[in-house]
């Protein structure tokens, strides 16, 4: 875990603002301006996998029961998977009535 | 080499010198004045005289950012340009000096069109000066090809890792045939050692350069940005000290010519110079008190070399070839101004602006704005005077 830009001086940054640990992104939360969450209503899942080749976070992945689910710590709510799904398992409900 | 200058277009001389630094990369679009240098480089390269990569691009934009990627590998990477193709590159111009791009590239200094002019003045690297790059400026033939050899050394220090301007005049340097003497492969080579980018693009060693930054980090990335060009002043010094030692030519970032005793001083870049200087001789032969100095360097700007040079004399004027719309007037005198305001003892600015898309300025011309200078100076009526305008 590299220090967070929130800290840092501009003593400490890389030479051009480089990025020598790549991969960092992973660290970086896109979840936090979301306004609206996916829940799921895994009966009518079919697994298809169709949210997961559409999310354009590249957030969903498979759980233990084959379903797809959004990592909520980069999934920004844009609602595509909602769209996409053929099924209707997924329904956006706003962050306020979570 | 041979201690004996050769006649040559300081275009094709340049270009030999740029040879001589081992060059990996060159990518670079063709643009009157500049042509000869890359035509030049272009032959070199076709002839296997030249073991490096010429990308011929579509475009300044991707001239620049071939250049970007080329520094980014680590390669020793140059490039050059006029007026129009740098404007054509400028906002590739700030991300190659803030990612730490140590590019250098040669612009043959021309006029901004409208009205099209081919024809030379500072109004393009002005433009463009504010993009964080070194600039540096070369009078003649063996100034620009010295200067070349110093501009990678400068631009590769591990303190520095900055792009560098190398300015030389459009036509009046560029296409000129002076005698040049350039230094051998093997001499360069003693003055400028191997470029190791400190982290290069390179796949057992990733790095991500160009990224994003919010608000929580830009402040401290032009903070950063902003003392590492200022720093480099001290390394370009010391870069000019160390020039001097090997080859006997000596260069500072203010050069003074019969400063001493000067009353009445004139500031002055590139080629327009050396005719200064003989006006200089002319003025003081009839007892006149003034002297010359020139910018060798205008970023980072020498504010304290600058200082202790104009300290003694009673006007500094300064001429510029090119014109701030809607500004002061010229914008060296604009920042030589700001360096000496509301300091004792320091001389009062006049602005002169002249030479402007190629006009020659002569021996009597500048005997004529030593005198439009100096009534200038007690003049608060107007912020500057634009010379040989037909009115």
């Amino acid at each position: 875990m590299v220090k967070s830009d929130k800290d840092m001086t501009w003593h400490e940054l890389n030479l051009g603002c480089m990025i020598t640990d790549v991969g960092n992104t992973m660290q970086y939360k896109t979840g936090d301006w979301r306004s609206q969450r996916p829940i799921y209503n895994f009966e009518r899942c079919i697994k298809c996998g169709v949210c997961y080749i559409f999310c354009p976070e590249g957030c969903i992945s498979r759980n233990d029961a084959g379903h797809f689910v959004a990592d909520l710590f980069f999934c920004k709510g844009c609602a595509i998977c909602e769209r996409e799904c053929p099924t209707k398992v997924i329904t956006m409900i706003t962050e306020e009535d979570k | 080499m041979s201690n004996k200058p050769v006649g040559m277009e300081v275009s094709v001389a340049l270009s030999e010198t740029i040879m001589h630094c081992d060059v990996d990369v060159i990518a670079a679009y063709p643009i009157t004045p500049q042509t000869h240098i890359v035509e030049h480089l272009a032959d070199l390269f076709a002839d296997g005289e030249m073991d490096a990569e010429y990308i011929p691009v579509e475009s300044e934009h991707s001239a620049l950012s071939a250049c970007m990627g080329s520094a980014a590998a680590g390669a020793r990477t140059f490039t050059a340009t006029a007026a129009q193709g740098l404007e054509y590159m400028h906002e590739t111009l700030f991300i190659a000096s803030a990612m730490r791009m140590p590019i250098v590239m040669a612009i043959a200094n021309r006029a901004l069109s409208a009205p099209i002019s081919v024809w030379g003045d500072h109004s393009d690297v002005m433009a463009a000066r504010d993009t964080g790059w070194i600039s540096i400026f070369a009078e003649n033939g063996q100034e620009t090809v010295d200067l070349a050899i110093m501009s990678f050394r400068i631009a590769e220090d591990h303190k520095v890792l900055l792009p560098v301007f190398l300015n030389l005049d459009g036509f009046h340097l560029s296409h000129m045939i002076e005698p040049v003497l350039i230094p051998s492969r093997e001499e360069v080579k003693a003055f400028l050692p191997e470029h190791i980018y400190p982290a290069p693009l390179h796949p057992s060693k990733p790095v991500a350069m160009g990224e994003c930054a919010g608000p929580n980090i830009y402040t401290e990335a032009k903070k950063q940005q902003w003392e590492v060009l200022e720093k480099s002043i001290d390394i370009i010094r010391q870069v000019f000290a160390d020039f001097g030692k090997q080859f006997g030519r000596e260069y500072h970032l203010v050069e003074e010519y019969k400063v001493e005793g000067a009353k009445t001083l004139l500031l002055t870049m590139g080629s327009y110079s050396e005719t200064a200087m003989t006006c200089v001789d002319k003025m003081r032969a009839q007892g006149k008190k003034v002297g010359l100095i020139r910018l060798r360097c205008f970023r980072p700007f020498p504010f304290d070399d600058l200082r202790k040079v104009v300290k003694n004399a009673d006007t500094l004027i300064v001429l510029d070839r090119s014109l701030v719309m809607g500004g002061p007037g010229g914008p060296v005198m604009s920042e030589v101004r700001s360096a000496l305001f509301g300091r004792k003892g320091m001389p009062k600015v006049s602005g002169i602006v002249g030479g402007l898309g190629g006009r020659d300025i002569t021996v009597e011309d500048f005997e004529k704005i030593y005198d439009l200078g100096e009534k200038l100076a007690n003049d608060q009526s107007r912020e500057f005077a634009m010379y040989g305008v037909k009115e």
